[in-house]
């Protein structure tokens, strides 16, 4: 019989979850419940008394001191309602599995394969509230069926024991398929039936093979014939627009808005490898170590040092599961970079989120989760992945356009550091050879994330499978990351690779390119539970997991250390030198495909792209009171202070964050990057930063690239990065850019991509910053019956620089009274797409455009006078234009100003509210000392620069226009405006 | 000389810098040991005077901060000699050497019952806990502390004040009225949360988490044990403190905690 287990807080003591709970009911659904108390339930499913156990509840479960404990108890009759909410079998129940663990250490023994322990939550509601509110507030607040299974009970009900084991009765058997009589409607339906998203052409390829006698002999001696369904899935996934990025390297028709006609070959070699590469060229250093052929990009950070940086996105998962997909996105870039060469240690984690209003009032689309919530389990997703992992949070954003509703976008980035060399070998390189083994590291294999790689390439759609959701264990990740750094600086392995999409089909089926060939014994695979499919061991997500390829002489070692670590290690195969991708099952072939066509057999798409400009107008915009609109602006989503977010993160952890989220006077200032110190001996420092502009996406998107690019430089510069020694990730969110009945306007779609593309190669080559790795996610469409929500195609630039000394970086915040204050770069009619249209619900104006050639002169000035110790504060001006930008560095400063607002420098006639809020690119705003005017003119010489004004030690905002006073606010109330908006979410 | 322990090990995560703090402060025998180590017998805390327990989420802070951990050190067994941990830990306290633990630390050497306590020596049973925020989360953020002079404590001796950083979901110190009367008249309070001017507060966010007291570190009666939620090793470079672009820092003043537990040696 199994135990159940209740864990609560006294009585006397406030309990924040019910709290929290009570606040929620009331704010969203205007239900009042006068008290809600929360008790975590854990079930433990073993042949053990209580007696037996009895410190271990006690004790170990509970906390004396704040905690009551019962055993199989009766609901309280004080309480009106109780809702318990456990996982569905399968889920990953990470406390469960810890309090498993413990007490197998408190019993002295392991438990056995049938025994386990499950954790869930109970609520106990009070108040005058009926069932059907429960209903409301469990469904809407509390729980999500895709994971969970919840049970209410009134209060005389007995509590079921819940116990959640997963127990497949299907037999372990291999399913073939007779392709040849196939029709083409068959095809189809075999590839939607079985999620494989391969289009027609796709699968007839892979049908054709399967018929040439040669394979077909060769196949014979393993007693194969038919394809199986173990290669059928292998081949979807390694054909998955997630993981060949078809659409990227695509052969595009492109015609342009005046008719011209071109042929791109692959966006991605025309366009991000080829800038690249030409960047690579005209530098004479060893700046650029390795591009877009690992997990991630590598650059040199010193004569020891490399530094890996890569950026993921983990859209799908996270509108069905904003907790676990935000957590495994976080979890698993974290692996990207673990597996890039040998191996980096992590020491950085950026993140940036796309939402629909968190105060959304609208009625929502069937299987939407509200933004709110979306919003808060991303948060809590990304928080518990880095947090857990001890890396810290230290750079991100969060934008906000009601067009991420059906799919909210994550970006989830991570940076590592690793020696140059290891065991005399360059640390950024992979060797893997015959007869090396297949090593699997971490977690265990479950039926989570199956179809993860493929599910992510199409749009969120009825039949999207709960199984492609997964919940990550930092804590299993921490300990095997731990294990890695000693194995990798014992020289134990030679190649390392995560396994993410694909699981094991995609990670050994990559790094068998090294060795021309591997054989897979999937029985040896560690699993959670028995009854999987060898389809589904192959192509299982799980979590947690790396794959390695470790020399026979070492693998003796290799395990030791492993257990030692407490991480579970298994060698499950070989790599060989066949030519062939080799599965086995207990002894039986079960998958036999040539490596080179599992690679590289998927035919080219072919695809067709036309633009259309949106016409830009001059907008003419008259507003009555600017204190009043200055103000809107600061509270407006995408500018307000993101801070009840960000001190959720620990941005500090490994004492490396030199310039922190948030700087000046009350330490609550937005920075416009972070800094780190990765080495203890030394002040070298990386300055990381991002720029995103889905913004100007509506008019034109290559302008909105460019305006991204220079974004993320100019956030850098401002802190004191230089831009001689950069490097960027792109990462492309699209919606579905491939026409179709579901989608008419796909080939703009596609444009609006060429044309993202063209303005990445013009301005990386331009500015001299390459991208060194980058990710796309092209299906971020919600379709469900009629309703069609698709967002604005969407590009992020994540930006690393390396600088010579911390000391010298710089914060935002107004330092000194009698500062002057300087802008760089000139302001321009720019007003399309600004804040300050959107606040005013107009459209059309005229989007900012990029001079490349003239920013990138004033950033190098900017870095030359930084070095120099000539600035005191700098922020780049951005969302809401000037007005916004000298507000926040007064507030953050605590110290007010007077602008003169003429002396902007223009190159046409512009209106006050043009030069107020106008978000023209390229402009920093500066201040210094006065005595360093004459300084300030010489670097600058020949350069927009102008003085605009003075720090006062009033509390003042003052914009003058031609000796008129235009805006006149207490800095202070500036202040509350910004940080009200989100300070409760 | 004092040879110093930092212990990392299934969630542990501050160890490094707790490793660069010792060195700053003049650790001449400091090393990071994994807790796996001491179990294989391949380390023994006999071998050292100074242990560090740092920050982290030890086993993900699953069953609460710190509880899996106690769990170990009461039920895991080092293989060498079948000894269980906290005998070890227990022999070496015994010996009068030093322990700090620092936030996740800081909750197990709690929950371990190791501080506060009166007596001489700890008697291993928990009198305090230290638990959910009030606000209901984790916070990063730079607190005030008053140093309470009167305490026992060596590792803050000499100081008044400390401006150090707060990373914890579960730092609410708590206990019952007896043992907070307890730990008033033996001065076992180390630190307390405090407003700019250094005023023991209630008010959030100056007391981050709705400390009982305000109490942010609190030792046993003879102030070798130390624990405390602030981190001090996140305070070891001038370059650290949120302010150092507008303000003139200076002294690290993290590095002073660890550099009088070195002083103790002399």
């Amino acid at each position: 019989m199994a135990l159940r287990i209740e864990v609560g807080l006294k009585k006397n003591l406030i309990d924040p979850r019910g709290n929290s709970l009570i606040k929620k009911a009331k704010q969203f659904f205007n239900i009042n419940i006068n008290e809600v108390r929360t008790s975590d339930v854990y079930t433990i499913d073993a042949k053990i008394e209580p007696e037996d156990i009895k410190d271990f509840i006690n004790k170990t479960l509970c906390d004396p001191l704040i905690n009551y404990v019962k055993i199989n108890p009766p609901f309280d009759h004080y309480f009106d309602y109780y809702c318990e909410i456990g996982f569905l079998p399968g889920v990953t129940d990470n406390v469960g599995k810890t309090a498993k663990s413990a007490l197998e250490t408190f019993l002295g023994r392991n438990l056995g394969r049938d025994e386990n322990v499950y954790t869930s939550t109970l609520y106990a509601f009070k108040g005058n509230i009926t069932k059907e509110d429960i209903e409301l507030i469990v469904s809407e607040l509390l729980y999500n069926p895709l994971i969970q299974q919840h049970f209410i009970y009134k209060k005389n009900d007995i509590p079921k024991i819940y116990i959640p084991k997963v127990i497949i009765k299907q037999q372990i058997r291999v399913e073939t398929f007779d392709l040849k009589n196939f029709s083409e409607e068959a095809l189809l339906k075999l590839s939607k039936d079985r999620l494989l998203a391969l289009n027609l052409e796709e699968m007839k390829t892979i049908r054709d093979f399967f018929q040439d006698k040669n394979f077909l002999k060769e196949r014979e001696k393993f007693g194969l014939r038919e394809i199986t369904d173990v290669e059928l899935e292998a081949l979807a996934q390694t054909w998955s627009e997630h993981c060949k990025h078809k659409i990227f390297n695509a052969t595009i028709e492109y015609e342009d808005e005046n008719g011209n006609k071109e042929v791109i070959k692959s966006l991605f070699k025309t366009y991000i490898k080829a800038s690249t590469e030409k960047i690579r060229g005209e530098r004479n250093d060893d700046f650029l170590v390795s591009l877009f052929v690992d997990n991630a990009g590598v650059i040199s950070f010193n004569d020891k040092y490399n530094v890996v940086f890569k950026v993921e996105t983990h859209n799908s998962p996270s509108a069905l599961d904003p907790y676990g997909g935000a957590l495994t996105g976080i979890v698993g870039v974290n692996r990207d970079v673990l597996g890039t060469g040998l191996g980096a240690k992590l020491i950085f984690n950026t993140d940036v989120f796309c939402f629909a209003d968190p105060f959304y009032k609208e009625a929502l689309p069937p299987k939407i989760l509200h933004p709110r919530r979306i919003f808060e389990g991303v948060v809590t997703g990304v928080e518990h992945g880095g947090n857990k992992s001890g890396i810290p949070t230290i750079n991100g954003s969060i934008i906000f356009d009601n067009r991420y509703l059906g799919k909210p976008l994550v970006y989830c980035g991570t940076g590592g550091i690793m020696p140059k060399f290891i065991a005399g070998k360059p640390s950024h390189t992979k060797e893997v050879k015959d007869g090396y083994l297949i090593v699997m590291c971490g977690g265990k294999i479950g039926k989570d994330g199956i179809h993860g790689a493929t599910f992510s390439s199409e749009e969120l759609h009825e039949g999207s499978p709960a199984t492609a959701v997964q919940i990550g264990d930092p804590i299993t990740q921490k300990k095997m990351a731990d294990f890695l750094y000693v194995a990798r600086d014992r020289n134990l392995y030679t190649s390392i690779t995560d396994n993410g999409a694909g699981g094991l089909s995609s990670s050994v089926g990559e790094m068998a390119q090294l060795s021309k060939g591997c054989e897979i014994e999937l029985e040896k695979a560690p699993l959670k539970y028995q009854g999987l499919q060898p389809w589904e061991i192959l192509l299982s997500e799980s979590q947690e997991r790396m794959t390695l390829a470790v020399p026979p002489e070492s693998i003796e070692e290799f395990i030791k250390l492993s257990k030692q670590y407490d991480v579970e290690s298994t060698v499950i195969g070989k790599f060989t030198s066949t030519g062939y991708f080799h599965v086995k099952y207990s002894g039986k072939t079960v998958a036999y495909i040539p490596l080179d066509f599992l690679h590289n057999g998927l035919p080219e798409m072919k695809l067709k792209a036309k633009f259309k400009p949106l016409k830009e107008e001059k907008l003419e915009i008259k507003i009555e009171n600017l204190n009043e609109t200055l103000k809107k602006l600061l509270g407006s989503l995408n500018i307000c202070s993101k801070e009840s977010v960000v001190r959720r993160y620990d941005h500090e952890v490994q004492a490396m964050t030199i310039i922190k989220p948030f700087v000046g006077l009350f330490n609550d200032g937005p920075s416009d990057a972070a800094v780190i110190k990765p080495l203890h001996d030394s002040f070298e420092g990386l300055v990381i930063s991002h720029g995103i502009c889905p913004k100007y996406s509506d008019f034109d998107t290559y302008h909105m690239a460019a305006c991204a690019l220079d974004e993320a430089i100019r956030n850098a510069v401002c802190c004191g990065g230089n831009i001689d020694k950069m490097a960027c990730l792109d990462n492309f969110c699209w919606c579905d850019p491939i026409k179709s009945e579901k989608n008419p306007d796909g080939e703009y779609k596609l444009a609006q991509l060429v044309r993202a593309n063209k303005a990445l190669y013009d301005y990386t080559i331009a500015f001299g910053v390459p991208c060194i790795s980058g990710k796309d996610s092209m299906k971020n469409d919600y379709i469900m019956g009629n309703i069609k929500i698709s967002i604005p195609p969407t590009l992020l630039f994540s930006l690393i620089s390396v600088i010579p000394d911390i000391r010298k970086t710089i914060t935002m915040d107004f330092k000194n009274q009698g500062d002057i204050i300087y802008i760089a770069g000139i302001t321009k009619d720019e007003l399309g797409g600004s804040e300050l249209v959107k606040l005013l619900n107009l459209n059309h104006g005229i989007i900012p455009k990029v001079d490349a050639t003239m920013n990138k002169k004033v950033y190098k000035a900017f870095y030359k006078a930084i070095q120099r110790g000539l600035i005191n504060s700098a922020h780049d001006c951005s969302d809401g234009g000037f007005a916004v930008a000298i507000s926040e560095m007064a507030f953050s400063g605590g110290l007010g100003c007077t602008i003169y607002l003429e002396k902007l420098p223009t190159i046409s006639n512009l209106s006050p509210i043009e030069l107020l809020f106008s978000e023209s690119a390229g402009r920093i705003i500066f201040t210094i000392n006065k005595d360093f005017e004459g300084d300030i003119e010489e670097i600058f010489d020949g350069l927009p620069i102008s003085k605009i004004g003075y720090v006062n030690d009033n509390n003042s905002l003052i914009i003058t226009y031609k000796n008129q006073k235009l805006i006149e606010e207490n800095i202070f109330i500036l202040k509350e405006c910004w940080q009200k908006t989100l300070r409760d979410l | 000389m004092a040879n110093c322990l930092v212990l990392t090990g299934f969630g542990i995560n501050c160890e490094q810098e707790c490793l660069w703090a010792l060195e700053l402060a003049g650790a001449k025998k400091a090393e990071i040991v994994h807790i796996s180590q001491i179990l294989e017998g391949e380390k023994k805390l006999s071998d050292y005077h100074f242990i560090v327990f740092p920050g982290g989420f030890l086993d993900g802070d699953d069953l609460g901060s710190a509880k899996v951990q106690v769990n170990r050190f009461n039920y895991a067994k080092i293989k060498s000699n079948k000894e269980k941990l906290i005998d070890s830990l227990k022999d070496f306290i015994e010996k009068g050497n030093l322990a700090l633990g620092i936030c996740n630390g800081f909750q197990f050497m709690v929950k371990a019952g190791i501080i506060p306590n009166i007596e001489k020596l700890p008697d291993f049973k928990q009198t305090a806990t230290l638990t959910f925020n009030d606000s209901g989360r984790f916070e990063d953020r730079w607190v005030y502390l008053k140093v309470n002079e009167n305490s026992p404590c060596i590792f803050t001796d000499g100081l008044d004040y400390l401006y150090l950083p707060i990373r914890h979901g579960e730092g609410k110190f708590y206990c019952e009225s007896d043992t907070l009367e307890q730990i008033k008249k033996n001065n076992l309070y180390v630190i307390q949360y405090s407003t700019s001017d250094y005023k023991p507060t209630m008010e959030y966010p100056y007391n981050p988490n709705g400390s009982l007291f305000s109490i942010a570190g609190i030792c046993d009666s003879s102030g070798r044990l130390f624990g405390l939620m602030p981190h001090p090793e996140a305070f070891i470079y001038l370059y650290h403190h949120p302010r150092w672009t507008r303000e003139k820092i200076e002294e690290a003043e993290g590095l002073k905690i660890f550099k009088n537990a070195l002083k103790y040696f002399k």
